[in-house]
């Protein structure tokens, strides 16, 4: 079976202890973690986890097999990129005599959908969300040029699914009244 | 004393009661229904031993003599009686000592609850003295755990930890306590908790699935059942057994399942796994349809996965979802309580009986009675067998014993031939294989079964990883027979030695003390046999004897456990010898 990228989606509680549970679930079956995300979800008291990995379908089913066994987590589900909508996000810090003597600089911002954050007299910090393959694309442009530093966030994605996290949760009320 | 026991029963009556943290860990675990745990104290855990004191008359404390003793006696307690068994320790190395038998219990499902304490709330991450990152440790090897640093979270907690310990797929539950909420007071009510919203226990059955089961049973010309320790846990002996007598379809186990069918019962067929059974094993790939209930296709048990049941049809009755395709894909899973499910499929199946297909069975068997078992329980060479000692403690008990074994020879000796009547009997180390394992675990079986004769079968490596435990045994005379087949080796590993290594025994041969001087330095009556002769008189007088009994037996010493399914090999390749 062929490794490819799923993006596995997790409400839970929000417990000190579940991110130690949940990465140990990868590193006792050895697979890379990609990126991972930790936030608020929509729903009031309810963390998502983002995570990202490269593996076969087989071995992403049992991962979250896995996870949703865990007492703190509420539900989990993978996805494939065609099932979500996701976005990175990055950082970049310039200094900011590019900004005034190289006109390249100028045009690739303009063009490339980034965002000035802000401006010092030292450097100025474009930020860009986007498909991870847009942010490579603009690093690649501005490298020659020199970056002072680079981050890029782990990939945030929304199913086009629905996840009925509410509706769980609501039943477990009811059946506990 | 007199007076401070008086006010605690008194207070017990009252809802809401100022307490200290400590003594309210102790009224969550009488209103746990504990009477007794296993432990061992320290400096962070003080508090919690100073209120034991004091409720020394409702709560027995056990002190065994190394922390990892306390969790297998707590283990044992839990697997003959149901119960929650509950250990406790203090921070760093008491914790610490804790792991194995935490990693036991989660891989064979034990209900189990861990109390440690821990360097006090603004100590944390100081590297204070003792303190080590116990939930961190523990987090790979427990159901679930948490940190306490407040004294209000006590009954809330304690009671999640008994209910998550318990319910579902049972496992070990470790709360860790800061001495600063030890000390604390709070105002203490004690609620059984009876859900937690982001944790579904049983999952609910699917009567499609149900349906398509019966369906394939109907259907099936040769059925065949391998249970698991599912059947005990979820009480379901009487539902499987009902279930195999309306369809006649023959049934083998594996070792964690062993007991809950009748040894003897007609449609027993034996047991599967690397030392199993021949007939169970090979057959496997020749049934037609393969119901796996509450076990979860071990590599123990499958051999290699690509040659295993491939021309079957499989049904896995299952009450943990994450064994859905784990190891073995199946084509139709019946989640659930086995207790239900097999009572809902019991009405959809159609009576029946399978005897050419049973025949099979029998003939294997004798094939494996001429080439194995007779000279395993009936040997006509001069050395004792392993196989020989079990089948005594058979007669000598009446088949009624909790027989308790570490890990190893003796181990798959006692599963292949001890005999039983009752469920719950077979207590051994399946999954993480802990050796050591028998002589705390046949305490806490004891205890956790006082009516029951309890006999821990162990090696003589084994024996010596927890036979300090013998001052409990000394200390509170508890009646276990202590049964130690000693073939001055590292037996199992000598076998795979000789047979996968060239015979090169590294590290596997060990010079051995006297048992019987270490046995009668605790006090505890002994012997030792090493000739046929006296070997069934020594057995009954072992059996028979009222109190603690210390028996070592003088095996062969190059003796191999067969038949054996070589690692990585197919159950169709099980080798006889
Ligand atoms: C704690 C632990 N360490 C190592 C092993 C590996 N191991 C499995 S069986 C065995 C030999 C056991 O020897 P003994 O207790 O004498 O029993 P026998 O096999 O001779 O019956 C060993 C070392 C283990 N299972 N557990």
């Amino acid at each position: 079976m062929d490794k490819k990228i799923f993006t596995i989606s997790v409400y839970s509680e929000n417990n000190v202890g579940l991110l130690n549970r949940i990465s140990g679930i990868f590193l006792k079956r050895h697979i890379n973690i990609e990126s991972l995300n930790v936030s608020k979800s929509e729903i009031d008291q309810v963390s998502k986890f983002t995570i990202v990995v490269n593996t076969t379908e087989d071995w992403v089913k049992r991962i979250v097999q896995q996870i949703e066994k865990q007492i703190e987590v509420i539900k989990a589900y993978y996805h494939t990129d065609e099932e979500t909508i996701f976005q990175e996000t990055a950082l970049f810090k310039i200094s900011s005599d590019l900004l005034f003597d190289e006109p390249l600089i100028q045009n690739a911002i303009r063009e490339s959908n980034s965002k000035i954050v802000t401006v010092h007299r030292d450097f100025f910090v474009l930020a860009k969300t986007a498909q991870r393959k847009e942010i490579e694309a603009m690093h690649d442009l501005l490298a020659p040029y020199g970056i002072m530093q680079f981050v890029r966030s782990g990939r945030i994605a929304v199913s086009k699914e629905a996840m009925l996290i509410s509706e769980m949760l609501e039943e477990f009320h009811n059946n506990n009244k | 004393m007199e007076t401070v026991k008086a006010t605690a029963k008194k207070e017990t009556a009252k809802k809401s009661m100022r307490i200290t943290g400590a003594e309210a860990v102790i009224r969550c675990l009488l209103a746990e229904g504990v009477d007794l745990i296993y432990g061992y104290p320290g400096g962070a855990i003080m508090p919690v031993y100073d209120e034991l004191y004091k409720f020394q008359d409702e709560l027995t404390h056990i002190l065994t003599r190394h922390e990892q003793g306390a969790t297998h006696a707590a283990q044992g307690y839990a697997r003959v009686s149901g119960r929650v068994g509950v250990a406790m320790a203090t921070s760093g190395p008491g914790a610490t000592n804790l792991v194995t038998g935490l990693a036991d219990a989660q891989i064979d499902s034990t209900p189990m609850v861990c109390i440690t304490g821990q360097v006090a709330r603004h100590l944390l991450g100081s590297d204070a003295f003792q303190e080590t990152d116990i939930v961190g440790i523990s987090t790979p090897v427990t159901k679930w755990n948490y940190q306490i640093t407040r004294a209000e979270e006590i009954p809330e907690i304690l009671a999640k930890a008994f209910y998550i310990a318990k319910s579902g797929r049972p496992g070990p539950v470790l709360i860790d306590i800061t001495k600063n909420a030890q000390f604390d007071e709070l105002d203490f009510d004690y609620k059984k908790c009876t859900g937690v919203r982001s944790y579904k226990p049983v999952p609910k059955p699917d009567n499609n699935a149900i349906a398509k089961a019966a369906e394939l049973i109907n259907k099936a010309k040769k059925p065949y059942v391998i249970w698991g320790q599912g059947v005990i846990l979820g009480e379901a002996e009487e539902e499987l057994k009902a279930l195999i007598e309306k369809t006649g379809i023959p049934a083998a186990w594996t070792i964690m399942g062993e007991s809950a069918i009748p040894t003897e019962h007609p449609l027993n067929v034996g047991m599967v796994g690397m030392h199993g059974n021949y007939g169970p094993n090979v057959l496997t790939n020749e049934c037609d349809l393969l119901l796996a209930i509450g076990m979860r296709f071990d590599d123990r048990v499958t051999g290699d996965l690509n040659t295993y049941a491939k021309q079957a049809k499989i049904v896995h009755f299952e009450i943990d979802p994450a064994e859905i395709n784990k190891n073995v894909k199946v084509d139709v899973a019946v989640l659930g309580n086995a207790k239900e499910t097999l009572a809902e499929i019991l009405p959809l199946v159609d009576k029946n009986s399978h005897e050419a297909w049973l025949q099979e069975f029998a003939k294997k068997h004798q094939e494996e009675y001429d080439v194995v078992i007779k000279n395993d329980i009936t040997p006509t060479k001069p050395g004792l067998t392993m196989g020989e000692v079990i089948e005594e403690v058979n007669k000598a008990s009446g088949q009624k014993a909790v027989i308790v074994t570490d890990v190893g020879q003796h181990q798959m000796v006692a599963c292949r031939y001890a005999k039983f009547k009752e469920s719950k009997s077979n207590i051994t180390s399946g999954g993480l294989g802990t050796m050591g394992f028998a002589l705390p675990a046949a305490i806490g079986a004891k205890q956790g079964a006082p009516d029951r004769e309890v006999v821990a079968v162990i090696g003589d490596g084994g024996y010596q990883m927890t036979i300090q435990e013998l001052g409990v045994i000394f200390q509170h005379q508890i009646p276990v027979k202590i049964l130690v087949l000693n073939n001055d080796f590292l037996g199992m590993v000598r076998q795979w030695q000789q047979l996968f290594f060239e015979k090169r025994y590294a590290s596997t041969v060990m010079t051995n003390p006297d048992f019987v001087k270490i046995a009668e330095g605790y006090h505890i009556k002994a012997n030792s046999v090493s000739e046929r002769k006296d070997l069934a008189a020594a057995v009954k007088e072992m059996i028979d004897f009222e109190g603690p009994y210390f028996l070592e037996v003088k095996v062969e010493k190059e003796d191999n456990v067969f038949p054996m399914i070589p690692s990585g090999a197919s159950v169709s390749d099980i080798r006889l010898k």
